[in-house]
């Protein structure tokens, strides 16, 4: 395991911001940390990479602690910051180069490492001229200058549009694909879990809800269907229905749910529960079961509130 | 592995920060060409000789004082002044000029006024002092706390007490002093030099300290295996050869504006600099340790450099506060460094005089650094 930590523990004054949590990744395994705003993610992560201290709990490195291995550890992980702004009148170059400094490595690497997030062009561009995309590549440049054993990278593509979205995707699968490196992964986009990630953790208010690989989390429960409805009229609320567990409600978005395990008894309790209040149906559809509607039916919330 | 200095880390962080104020240009004109700036003005306003300008209230006892010849002013006024309008003030004058090749020309502008007005213009310091004549005795009203106003009076009443209003100063007593280094614009240079050192050094290193800081540069600089030390040794090597570059050009614009020389021993003189960069530099790094707010970082540097700015001697000597006072303002780091980049320029100083306070600055720096970096607050 390149990354072990066992029941850990973080509060701020009276946010338990971390509330027990233990997760390991094995060499070259990509693992998703997926959650909403506030679920502890960065404050997860920024321990594992010795920023923060836990209050309680142990993490290991390679088998090594942070006290008294911080150049060591410094030399094996990449990593990228939730918000990190980086000199604004230093090139694209210069800001390799300077980081690359540090870890000794030579401009061959600095070029490698150009060519690799696709920035050829951009060069001699000065830092704040870049577009977002084009930053956070540079931040994943950065985190990858030093061949990490261990990349971790703090929600590396939030606020960016699909397209740039897809760029570091690709960057990242590449890496996947040519090099033995682990990767901790911080999103609250469902479909980037699904893309990147062989394992996925789901998270909220500082504790784990459910983990595993995406074919486990999607079929574990039977339901590996949703059925998602709108209805003529606009209601705050559809009446609680026993026969139907985990009927979901979204009044900002008037668009209703639920998980389907057995066709024909669940329709049934649905139209059922229709026909009682005098709801009228306007549109109807089945889809396979997302991440997202996993997060919605074990919290009650969409992930992206 | 592990050896004290990485050239190469320390290179590349010094360039980095190096480019990054050069491509400012805000930077470029307040280190360099406002202190230039401000040393021409301040030079050419305190080293040429203007003409003197008083003015006095005159208190009217008629209707015009200038139509009764009877009284010594009315007299006077009519014999020796002319009238002027001056559309500045929508005020209607009279001139007097007294000319002095030594201590450059005087006039005295007269206004007629009645008390209430007289008094206003006595509190804006307009009037200097005023004047009333009754039976055919002059009193003259002024503070008595104000050198300017006892000057004037001396020079006027002197003036109204000769008969027939002749005034002479008798000018050949007067030696002018031009010994090299003893003009105000001698004692300026070498404090706008000092003033200069602590103003870059406080203001550059915080601010780029405290930005980083609330920025996440720092933390996501020293998750890597960069050395923390060769970070702040990095931005203290650039804001001295910022602070250099500085000092030398206001040095050679002086030198062939105002005819400056450094008279005392260079080496010294360097000696000094470094000391006094090194003091500002701890103390700026102690301030700017645990905060990523800039306007706490403001508020604490103002706090600092306000008093010394004021206290320390650069624009005016300190010798004019009160004798229990001096003392204390000889121990500010301000004042060391500026009296002795000054005795060294104009008493030509050397290192028997200055070593002892170069080394005392030195040890300022070096405490008030170590105790910063013991706080420093990285992430
Ligand atoms: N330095 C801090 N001081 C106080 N509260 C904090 C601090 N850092 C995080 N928190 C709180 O801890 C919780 C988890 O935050 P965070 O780890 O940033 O979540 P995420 O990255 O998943 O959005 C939030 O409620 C947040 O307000
Ligand atoms: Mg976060």
């Amino acid at each position: 395991m390149i990354i072990e930590a066992r029941d850990i523990y973080k509060s701020f004054k009276a946010v338990h911001a971390v509330n027990g949590i233990s997760l390991s990744i094995a060499e070259g395994q990509f693992v998703a940390l997926l959650g909403p705003n506030g679920a502890g993610k960065t404050t997860l992560v920024e321990m594992i990479e010795g920023i923060q201290q836990p209050d309680k709990g142990e993490i290991l490195i390679a088998g090594k602690k942070w006290k008294g291995n911080e150049d060591a550890l410094h030399h094996i992980i990449g990593l990228s910051l939730q918000e990190t702004y980086f000199i604004d009148k230093l090139t694209v170059h210069e800001t390799l180069c300077l980081f690359a400094s540090f870890y000794d490595e030579r401009k061959t690497r600095v070029a490698e490492v150009i060519d690799l997030i696709g920035l050829e062009e951009k060069k001699k561009s000065y830092v704040v001229n870049l577009s977002g995309g084009q930053r956070q590549r540079l931040t994943l440049g950065i985190a990858l200058l030093n061949h990490p054993k261990v990349l971790i990278l703090d929600e590396p593509t939030t606020g960016l549009d699909p397209n740039a979205r897809r760029e570091i995707w690709k960057i990242l699968l590449e890496l996947k694909k040519k090099s033995n490196t682990s990767l901790l992964l911080t999103t609250h986009y469902m479909e980037e879990a699904e893309q990147l990630c062989d394992y996925i953790i789901i998270m909220d208010k500082g504790s784990i809800l459910k983990e595993g690989s995406v074919t486990q989390l999607l079929n574990k429960e039977k339901g590996s269907k949703t059925i998602e409805f709108e209805l003529e009229g606009i209601y705050e609320t559809i009446a609680p229905a026993e026969t139907l567990p985990g009927i979901f409600w979204d009044n900002k978005t008037q668009k209703g749910s639920f998980q389907l395990f057995d066709m024909g008894k669940d329709m049934q309790a649905f139209l059922h529960i229709l026909e009682e209040n005098n709801l009228r149906i306007k549109n109807l559809e089945c889809r396979r079961k997302s991440l997202d509607d996993l997060f919605t039916s074990l919290t009650g919330r969409h992930l992206h509130e | 592995m592990n050896k004290f200095l990485k050239f190469r880390q320390l290179y590349q962080l010094i360039k980095a920060h190096f480019l990054e104020l050069m491509r400012e240009p805000a930077v470029l004109f307040w280190g360099i060409v406002f202190p230039i700036l401000m040393s021409l003005g301040l030079g050419v306003a305190f080293s040429t000789k203007q003409d003197v300008i008083r003015k006095m209230g005159i208190i009217k006892t008629t209707n015009s004082i200038v139509a009764d010849t009877s009284t010594f002013i009315g007299n006077f006024l009519v014999k020796n002044t002319s009238k002027e309008y001056h559309a500045g003030d929508k005020t209607t004058y009279y001139s007097f000029k007294i000319k002095n090749e030594k201590l450059g020309n005087t006039t005295f502008f007269f206004q007629e006024t009645n008390w209430k007005d007289a008094i206003v213009a006595l509190k804006r310091g307009k009037f200097n002092v005023v004047m009333e004549e009754k039976n055919k005795k002059i009193s003259y009203f002024f503070d008595p706390g104000n050198p300017d106003a006892q000057l004037t009076y001396i020079k006027i009443s002197k003036f109204f007490e000769s008969k027939d209003y002749i005034y002479q100063e008798k000018t050949d007593q007067i030696k002018m002093l031009s010994l090299e280094g003893t003009r105000y614009i001698d004692f300026l240079i070498p404090g706008l030099i000092a003033m200069g050192i602590m103003m870059s050094t406080m203001w550059g290193i915080s601010y780029t300290i405290i930005e980083r800081r609330s920025k996440k540069f720092l933390r996501r600089m020293v998750s890597t295996p960069m050395k923390k030390s060769h970070l702040l040794i990095s931005i203290i090597i650039v804001r001295f050869m910022m602070n250099f570059i500085e000092a030398a050009l206001l040095y050679i614009f002086a030198y062939f504006v105002f005819d400056i020389h450094i008279q005392g021993s260079i080496p010294a003189l360097l000696m000094v600099f470094i000391a006094g960069n090194i003091a500002f530099a701890g103390i700026a790094v102690f301030i700017s340790s645990n905060t990523s707010k800039t306007e706490i970082g403001n508020g604490l540097i103002n706090v600092v450099v306000m008093p010394m700015m004021v206290l320390s001697g650069i624009f005016f000597s300190y010798h004019n506060f009160p004798e229990w006072f001096i003392p204390i303002i000889q121990k500010f780091p301000l004042t060391i460094m500026a009296d002795d980049i000054r005795s060294i320029f104009i008493e030509g100083a050397g290192f028997a005089e200055t070593a002892l306070h170069s080394m005392m600055l030195t040890i300022t720096g070096i405490v008030f650094f170590a105790a910063g970096v013991k706080y420093f607050k990285w992430y």
